[in-house]
């Protein structure tokens, strides 16, 4: 009976290591019970925020860690735990947001499955984090997507809402249909579900590379639209305008930081070979050049994101097409396939996290204020809310990617892993389109400062709650810029992925 | 004639091709999401002719189930999301569900 004590012995060090994941299933349940016993609007967030808290605690608890856990279905490493950060930090964020938010107080007296949503949404992204089993990876995916369906289309007497919601569903099931259909085909060729066993397999036989590409590509479809990377992107510019600026900002950030962990993820185990040597470079098995496959990927995005910016006129969308060309920026160093492209996507993420958030926040009070999303709102704000456009402008020269901000420092170690790595090319590309963006984002610039018609118009004033909100971002997007070596160690602290050696 | 492995890898293709079909030509709603169920059980039909004859253990047939059980769980969500959109729009065209234009 050595067998059953080896299982259940296996089963409590698992349950150790999901702690977490429990935290934040109880945390769901205990909001469930609380929405329906108060009266309050947010309780259920408050309960929320709090769980996030004590599951931010239990993961602090795992740095170090590398193991596998439920026989290998899930993995702890650095690396899924700095993605879970991300997650977290952002959620806790955008749940803030979420209370100063005027378009989620219309018509709803509370907002509790709003804030239970999140929760399943942040379960979903947490176990995506740490997958390494096919099957694990569909069901995080799904986990998060269901959630996310709703929560765009949570603003239900919204028209452009309940579109979004659609468009969401629609495009969102049939990528993960054809992603699961490549896994289907994977499954086939290599006899496993599990990434390890399946990169033991091709290292030791040799398949149909063809079938192996097919079912790849079929794969980063599904990656790919979580990621809004091109040509997946369709959903992400009516998405991102119809859903609330909330839900807008979270999908921009904490979905695809899980999208570009299960990218990294899978790529790093599937294919690289020698997974226990501690080469920097991973060398990559098999004929097919997946460098260049998601280095053309990663051009398509970035271009086509930058070049559709620039004649929007909705701000949301704006900022939409301008996250499709940073998930592209991201890819460049995803293309790379080395340690030092995991830790320049990592440090990238930290930094866009904070700014696009930022951004989000910002048009998110403006648009409250004036009850529209149109980019002409913001002319003439440099004279009705000084601050406000202040801070703006440091958003938007940080998603340009100039110095002194936390986005210069990004695309900095961003295009430095790419050159290095002898991609001179992709970073060239890279460089056209950071100057393609410049033009849009400093028109609004522009457009803030520089229109005097506008400054006959009345002040804008803003809840102090807001303010404090918006320089909570503001302050770190310009101390990242100059004093950013924490974020740095951390990331390259976090480049381990678990691989079972 | 023995039917094999091959034999069902052509039928859940066909299924594949035929969903992929239904999902890009048809404009009912409903019928988008029924082309999307067939993509779903030709994946379902891979994973457990794959495990039946390339004599691997039950990790396909457990996938299908979980497969089963997530593709309930979205159309449930799909058809939810679905009523609301009649409810704005009258009608459940994908095509003509266009508020926001580029």
């Amino acid at each position: 009976m050595t067998d059953i004590s080896q299982f259940t012995g296996e089963l409590l060090k698992s349950m150790g290591l999901f702690l977490p994941e429990t935290t934040l299933i109880i945390t769901f349940l205990v909001a469930i019970m609380a929405d329906l016993i108060s009266g309050k609007k947010h309780f259920a967030g408050y309960v929320v925020m709090a769980g996030l808290l004590v599951t931010a605690f239990f993961l602090m608890r795992q740095t170090g860690i590398e193991s596998a856990s439920f026989a290998g279905l899930l993995v702890i490493d650095p690396f899924g735990q700095f993605i879970k950060f991300i997650v977290l930090i952002t959620t806790l964020l955008v749940i803030m947001f979420s209370f100063i938010s005027k378009e989620l107080h219309h018509s709803h007296a509370k907002l509790g499955e709003y804030y239970i949503l999140m929760t399943g949404m942040v379960i979903g992204m947490f176990l995506l984090a740490s997958s390494a089993n096919l099957i694990m990876i569909y069901i995080a995916i799904e986990t998060m997507s269901i959630s996310s369906y709703i929560l765009a289309g949570y603003t239900k007497e919204v028209k452009r809402s309940t579109e979004a919601s659609l468009k969401y569903v629609i495009f969102g099931a049939v990528s993960s249909g054809i992603m699961l259909y490549g896994m289907s085909i994977l499954f086939g060729l290599t006899g496993s579900l599990s990434l390890l066993e399946i990169n033991t397999f091709l290292m030791n036989n040799s398949v149909e590379s063809i079938t192996l590409l097919l079912s790849g590509i079929m794969i980063l479809a599904g990656f790919g639209y979580k990621i809004s990377a091109v040509p997946f992107h369709f959903w992400t510019p009516d998405v991102y305008e119809g859903s609330p600026i909330t839900i807008t900002a979270l999908l921009s950030v904490a979905s695809k930081a899980a999208g570009f962990a299960v990218i990294l993820r899978f790529f790093k185990v599937v294919f690289s070979a020698g997974l226990g040597s501690e080469n920097v470079a991973w060398s990559i098995i098999g004929s097919i050049d997946w460098h260049f496959v998601i280095a053309v990927l990663a051009v398509l995005t970035m271009t086509l994101g930058n070049l559709v910016a620039l004649w929007q006129t909705n701000m949301k969308r704006m900022l939409a097409y301008s996250s499709i060309a940073h998930a592209g920026y991201m890819l460049m160093a995803v293309a790379v396939l080395d340690n030092t492209g995991v830790a320049a996507v990592l440090i990238y993420f930290f930094m866009y996290m904070i700014m696009n958030l930022g951004a989000f926040l910002v048009v998110q009070l403006v648009a409250d204020k004036l009850d529209s999303e149109s980019i002409d709102i913001f002319n003439g704000l440099g004279y009705r809310s000084p601050l406000i456009a202040a801070v703006f402008t440091l958003f938007l020269i940080s998603l340009t990617g100039l110095p002194p901000t936390a986005g210069f420092i990004g695309k900095l170690y961003v295009f430095s892993s790419v050159v290095n790595a002898g991609y001179l090319w992709l970073a060239v590309i890279g460089v056209l389109n950071s100057v393609i963006s410049l033009y849009y984002y400093v028109r609004v610039i522009r457009n803030m400062y520089l229109r005097d018609i506008e400054s006959t118009q009345p002040k804008l004033t803003f809840s102090v709650s807001a303010l404090a909100l918006v320089m909570l971002l503001a302050i770190p997007t310009l101390i990242l810029g100059l004093y950013f070596s924490p974020v740095i160690e951390w990331a390259n602290a976090s480049i381990a992925i678990f691989t079972g050696h | 004639m023995e039917i094999g492995l091959t034999h069902y890898l052509i039928v859940s293709a066909i299924l594949f091709a035929l969903g992929l079909y239904g999902i890009v030509s048809r404009k009912h709603a409903v019928m988008v999401l029924m082309g999307l169920e067939l993509i779903l059980n030709a994946a379902n039909i891979n994973f457990i002719a794959f495990a039946r004859y390339g004599g691997m253990n039950i990790d396909g047939q457990i996938a299908a189930i979980f497969v089963i059980i997530l593709a309930a769980a979205e159309a449930a969500v799909a058809l939810a999301i679905l009523l609301n959109i009649y409810q704005h729009f009258k009608h459940v065209n994908v095509d003509e569900v266009k508020e926001m234009k580029e």
